[in-house]
């Protein structure tokens, strides 16, 4: 039976022109949970709507 | 007069520059240490000894013509691979890499530490792109720990953490984007300074992630660590982060007194998921240094949290031809955690960016009433090589994820940091002392305190 993410990985590899081997879709899929669970994370913390993003720090 | 192992690098460069040593024979007896011990340690990946021997001749011939030089002559040092060398391909713990073609020219901290009359001895290990806790390499092999050669010598600045923990050379330059300063320093039991996010250029050197990329030295006392900092630091149009600040020599400082610093304990995150080793090396730092006050960190969870997903994304993003052209060539655990760092959505690090923001304005806001915050390096002292699982309080949790969670939310704002490392038995531990953006004196200056009161030292390397 397929895994949830399984469907986004397979779209998101050809939107990328990124190839996963089914070899290693166990561990690309474990890793993209890890990451979604984190980002998921950060995704609930309520922050003001004119909040800036920091893409190049300045401490 | 000949060097010891575990010479530092002021007295040799005091001694070079007073004419009892020669530029050469520290040299020398640099690179036949490497050639004694470095069979067992694998730090170094490179040696560059022709090189060496050319630059150390040079800083003699100034020395018997009278003239002046620079306050590190004749101090051997070595350079995580992912620094440009010129002559050696820029290999960042990789075999792709490897088939670039030669640096043109060194890396930027190089010349300076070059100017200030330090020599070159080599390259160092580390892990596969710099996406590693641990200092295994899959290509190379491991760097070890020169305490225990069964165990990790941290990464992802490896080779620098166990080159310098064997006192293979008295400094070493690594890079730290989520830990990879402290956490070797942690586990080999020396000193590591992450500056501030922009203080060090980073020209010239092979990126991980641009907005966390840092890079710093390590050395076996802080007057070396501090030395080092100062010759590297000045602006430079070839880092687009780097600072425009002056020069803020820290050296003249380290003396000064430390008693009317305010210093506090992370509590919360800091103070969980943490071995008895790590309690006991921050309490002893705290003790020494009278702090008693604990301070919550607000959400440094969701912080190491938000570190993880810009540096897996921004890590794929970089990477993201090398693994549609080459992905067998990765090392298959990096391959894949870069993989799927590609697949998160950009809405999702948008957000992580965002929070970041935010994260910063609460630490400032706590660093208006303190000069110091203490946090464990590490959760533990250095694993095994190759082990999997640690157990702590009962319950099995990946070592590889776990290592860097007390580093992480620091990096993550760009604070300074030095990590200290406290000589518990049988294995030394790390200890960061954290500071406000920029004041990388006040970090010095107290690990040099410690020093002093002799709670934090480099121990002697037990492995070798």
């Amino acid at each position: 039976m397929a895994e949830p993410l399984d469907d986004y990985i397979d779209a998101v590899s050809k939107a990328l022109a990124l190839p996963v081997e089914e070899a290693w879709r166990p561990a690309v899929r474990a890793n993209l949970e890890v990451s979604l669970r984190l980002a998921r994370l950060v995704d609930e913390f309520a922050l003001p709507d004119e909040t800036e993003p920091a893409p190049i720090f300045t401490a | 007069m000949t060097t010891k192992p575990e010479m530092n690098a002021a007295d040799i460069a005091k001694a070079v520059a007073g004419g009892q040593l020669s530029a050469l024979a520290a040299t020398e007896a640099a690179l036949a240490r490497i050639k004694q011990h470095d069979t067992i340690l694998n730090s170094f990946t490179d040696v560059t000894a022709e090189r060496a021997r050319t630059k150390a001749r040079a800083i003699d011939a100034d020395i018997a013509a009278g003239k002046a030089v620079g306050p590190l002559a004749g101090v051997p040092f070595a350079v995580k691979n992912l620094f440009d060398v010129a002559g050696l391909p820029t290999r960042a713990g990789s075999k792709i890499n490897r088939d670039l073609a030669p640096a043109k020219r060194d890396a930027t901290l190089i010349e300076r530490m070059e100017v200030a009359g330090a020599v070159l001895v080599g390259a160092l290990n580390m892990g596969e792109y710099a996406y590693d806790f641990t200092g295994e390499n899959i290509h190379d092999g491991p760097s070890r720990n020169p305490h225990d050669t069964t165990r990790m010598s941290g990464g992802s600045s490896g080779g620098s953490g166990s080159a310098v923990g064997g006192a293979l050379v008295p400094i070493a330059l690594g890079s730290d984007t989520n830990g990879s300063i402290r956490v070797p320093s942690s586990f080999c039991g020396i000193f590591g300074l992450k500056p501030t996010y922009g203080r060090l250029s980073r020209a010239r050197s092979f990126p991980f992630v641009a907005s966390l990329d840092h890079l710093g030295p390590f050395a076996r006392s802080v007057t070396d660590l501090a030395l080092a900092y100062d010759v590297m630091q000045g602006p430079d149009a070839d880092d687009g982060a780097c600072t425009t600040r002056d020069v803020e020599p820290v050296t003249p400082l380290l003396g000064e007194s430390i008693s009317t610093l305010r210093v506090a304990i992370a509590g919360g995150h800091f103070q969980k998921n943490v071995f008895p080793e790590a309690v006991e090396a921050v309490s002893r730092v705290a003790k020494a240094l009278g702090a008693t006050q604990v301070i919550d960190i607000p959400e440094a969870s969701r912080a190491r949290a938000a570190a993880y997903v810009i540096t897996t994304t921004e890590g794929a993003s970089l990477h993201l031809d090398r693994l549609r052209k080459r992905p067998n060539d990765f090392d298959p655990a990096v391959r894949d955690r870069l993989i799927a760092g590609a697949m998160v959505p950009a809405a999702l690090v948008d957000r992580a960016q965002k929070f970041r923001r935010w994260y910063r304005a609460q630490l400032a806001e706590i660093f208006k009433s303190v000069d110091v915050l203490l946090a464990p390096a590490t959760p533990c002292t250095a694993p095994k090589l190759g082990q999997v699982n640690f157990n702590l309080d009962g319950v099995e949790l990946p070592v590889r994820a776990n290592i860097g969670i007390h580093t992480q939310p620091i990096s993550f704002i760009g604070l300074p940091v030095v990590a200290v490392p406290v000589p518990l038995e049988p294995l030394p531990i790390g200890v960061q002392i954290i500071c406000a953006p920029w004041r990388e004196d006040i970090a010095l200056r107290v690990a040099h305190a410690l020093e002093k009161m002799g709670v934090v030292a480099a121990p002697a390397p037990r492995g070798l």
